[in-house]
C-alpha cells in the first residue's frame, strides 16, 4: 500500500514537473508580446463536455499569453469545488444552476439571469468569481425512445402524466430525492412512475438501459450526442422545473486577472448549445481526443 | 465527534429499520446477492481445485487462469456485463463470482496437494479406489484449507456486493451510492459500517461452520490453516 502511494506520488510529481515545463515554454514564447504575466491552473470534472470546455479555456488563455496548467478529470463537483476553494485549482467550467444549488441547496431561482445573480452572491463571500456565462445550456432532461414517444404520444413532460404509472424511469441515484428530480415531477406535473432505477448521470448505464428497454424514460443531458444518434425524443419542459444551466467559468478572485477574464469573456458568446452538442458527439461517439476537438473548433472560429 | 453522533443517530433512527429502504430489507438483499455468488463460485471452483489437486497436475494453469477473475476490476466487469445483458442481477453476480473463484481454487488445490504422498500410497495399498481415496482420505485432510478458501471468498464477496447498487440494484451499497451525491455523510458512513459488520459476521459464522465440518483429528492443523487463510487474504 505504502509503496503504491509513494509510486503515485512520484508519478504525480513528475507529471507536475512536466506540466510546469510545458507551461514554461509557452510562457517564454508569448512573454515577448505581453508585459503582464499571469498564471492559472484549470481544473475540470470527468466527462467529455467538461474536458472540452477546460481545453478551450486552456487554449484561449495560452493564446493570450497566460501561463496555463491543467488538472483535469478530477471527479464530481463534490471533489472539484473544494479544490477550487482551497486553491489547488484556480478556474473551472461550471453550470450556473448546478453550481448554485451546490452552494445553496435551498435556492429557488430558475430563470437564467435570476440564477446568475444568485450564484454570484453566493460566490462573493468565498472570494470566487463567475465570468460571463455562455449561451450554451446543458440541462437535465427526460428522454424516451422514438417508439415509446409514438406509442404514448409523448412530446412534453406533462404528456407523461396519464401513462407514467406504466413506465420505469432511470437516472442517477440523487434523482429520487432532488427537488428537481422525482419530487419535482410529482409536485409540478403530478407524475409518478411505476419504478425508479438508480443508474448513472447520463452515462453508459442509463444509455444502455434505455437502448435495451430496461427503462422507458431516461434522465439525460440536453447536449449529449447520443440523443441525436439514437433518435431519442427529449420531452419539452412545459413547466419550469430545472434552473437554467448556462456554462460559465468560475475562478478564484486572486487568480483571475483582467487579462484572463477578457480572454474568456471573448470566448463565451461563441459557445452555443448547438456547437457544444456537436463537439460532445465528436468525443463521445467519434471517440476523438477532447483537446484536439477543442483546439480544432477554436481554430475554425478564429479564436486561436 | 459530530460525525460520530450523526452516524449513531442515522443507525438508530426507527425509519431506518423498516420498509423497503430499511436496513433489514437491504441486508437481506445484500446477503442474497452474496450467497448466490458464493454458491455459484463453490460449484465452479471446488471441482477445479479438488480435481487438479487430486490429479496433481495442471494446478499452476488452473490457478493462473482463475486468477484472471481477480485481475479485472469488479466495476469494469459490472459495467461491461450490464451493457451486454442489461438490468438485473447478472452483472453483479458475474463480477462477484469472478472474485470468489480464485481463492477457492487455490486453497483447495493447495489443501489437496498438502496430503502426504505416503498417506495416499498407504490408502492405495489398502485397496482404495480413486474416489474412495478422494472422499475418505484427501478431502478430509484438505478440508481446513478448502474451508479457508471459501471463507476468504465469501467475506470478499459480501464486501464487494456493495457494488450491486451501482447498477440500480438494492443491498447495503444503496446507502453509499445514494448518500454520496446527496452529500449525506452519515448515510454513507452508516452503509460502510453495515457492510463491514456484515462481512465480519460472515467470517465468524463460516468459522463455526468450518469447526463443524473439519475432522476433530485435524483440529490442530485447522488452527494452522487459519493462519494460512490470513496469508491468502494478505496476498
Amino acid at each position: 500500500m505504502r509503496r503504491i502511494r509513494l509510486g503515485s506520488a512520484v508519478m504525480a510529481a513528475c507529471l507536475a514537473l512536466a506540466l510546469a515545463a510545458c507551461g514554461g515554454d509557452d510562457a517564454l514564447d508569448s512573454g515577448s508580446q505581453q508585459n503582464q504575466q499571469s498564471s492559472i491552473t484549470i481544473g475540470s470534472t470527468n466527462f467529455s463536455e467538461q474536458l472540452i470546455l477546460a481545453q478551450m479555456y486552456a487554449a484561449v488563455l495560452e493564446k493570450a499569453g497566460v501561463d496555463v496548467q491543467t488538472r483535469l478529470n478530477l471527479g464530481a463537483r463534490e471533489v472539484v469545488f473544494p479544490a477550487l476553494e482551497k486553491g489547488d485549482i484556480d478556474l473551472l467550467p461550471e453550470y450556473t444552476g448546478a453550481a448554485l444549488s451546490f452552494l445553496d441547496p435551498e435556492a429557488t431561482a430558475v430563470e437564467p439571469q435570476e440564477v446568475l445573480t444568485a450564484l454570484r452572491s453566493k460566490l462573493e463571500p468565498k472570494s470566487l468569481v463567475a465570468l460571463d456565462p455562455t449561451p450554451a445550456e446543458d440541462k437535465d432532461a427526460f428522454a424516451v425512445t422514438k417508439e415509446t414517444a409514438e406509442k404514448y404520444n409523448l412530446q412534453k413532460i406533462s404528456d407523461l402524466e396519464p401513462v407514467a404509472g406504466q413506465l420505469v424511469i432511470g437516472g442517477p441515484p440523487e434523482l429520487k430525492t432532488r427537488p428537481a428530480g422525482l419530487p419535482g415531477l410529482k409536485k409540478l406535473y403530478g407524475i409518478e412512475f411505476k419504478e425508479f432505477k438508480a443508474l448513472d448521470a447520463g452515462g453508459p448505464l442509463t444509455v444502455s438501459a434505455l437502448k435495451k428497454g430496461d427503462i422507458d424514460v431516461a434522465r439525460v443531458f440536453t447536449t449529449q450526442g447520443v440523443i441525436a444518434e439514437e433518435g431519442w425524443v427529449v420531452l419539452q419542459e412545459d413547466k419550469l422545473l430545472e434552473p437554467a444551466q448556462n456554462l460559465i467559468p468560475i475562478g478564484r478572485k486572486d487568480a483571475v486577472t483582467d487579462q484572463i477574464s477578457q480572454a474568456l469573456n471573448a470566448l463565451a458568446p461563441k459557445v452555443t448549445s448547438e456547437e457544444l452538442t456537436k463537439l460532445n458527439a465528436q468525443v463521445d461517439i467519434e471517440k476523438k481526443d477532447p483537446e484536439t476537438v477543442a483546439r480544432d473548433w477554436l481554430t475554425q472560429q478564429g479564436l486561436i | 465527534m459530530n460525525v460520530l453522533t450523526d452516524l449513531i443517530q442515522w443507525l438508530t433512527a426507527p425509519e431506518q429499520w423498516s420498509g423497503p429502504d430499511g436496513i433489514p430489507a437491504r441486508t437481506v438483499q445484500h446477503l442474497w446477492y452474496s450467497l448466490l455468488a458464493a454458491a455459484i463460485a463453490i460449484v465452479i471452483a471446488l471441482p477445479i481445485g479438488i480435481g487438479v489437486g487430486h490429479a496433481r497436475r495442471g494446478g499452476l494453469l488452473a490457478i493462473n487462469l482463475t486468477n484472471l477473475g481477480r485481475a479485472i476490476p469488479s466495476l469494469g466487469i459490472i459495467i461491461l456485463v450490464f451493457t451486454l445483458v442489461g438490468y438485473g442481477v447478472v452483472p453483479i453476480e458475474v463480477a462477484l463470482v469472478a472474485i470468489a473463484v480464485p481463492p477457492i481454487v487455490t486453497n483447495s488445490f493447495i489443501g489437496m496437494r498438502s496430503v502426504d504422498p505416503e498417506v495416499r500410497e498407504a490408502a492405495q495399498g489398502m485397496g482404495m479406489t480413486g474416489w474412495q481415496l478422494l472422499g475418505r482420505v484427501e478431502l478430509p485432510i484438505a478440508m481446513p484449507l478448502v474451508m479457508a478458501g471459501i471463507r476468504t471468498s465469501t467475506v470478499q464477496v459480501v464486501a464487494t456486493a456493495t457494488l450491486a447498487a451501482y447498477v440500480g440494484l438494492g443491498g447495503l451499497g444503496r446507502y453509499l451510492f445514494d448518500g454520496l451525491p446527496q452529500r449525506d455523510l452519515s448515510q454513507v458512513l452508516g452503509g460502510a459500517v453495515l457492510v463491514a459488520v456484515l462481512s465480519l459476521l460472515t467470517e465468524l459464522v463460516l468459522g463455526r461452520v468450518q469447526a463443524l465440518v473439519v475432522s476433530k483429528g485435524l483440529a490442530q492443523q485447522s488452527a494452522e490453516a487459519a493462519v494460512g487463510a490470513k496469508v491468502q487474504k494478505a496476498a
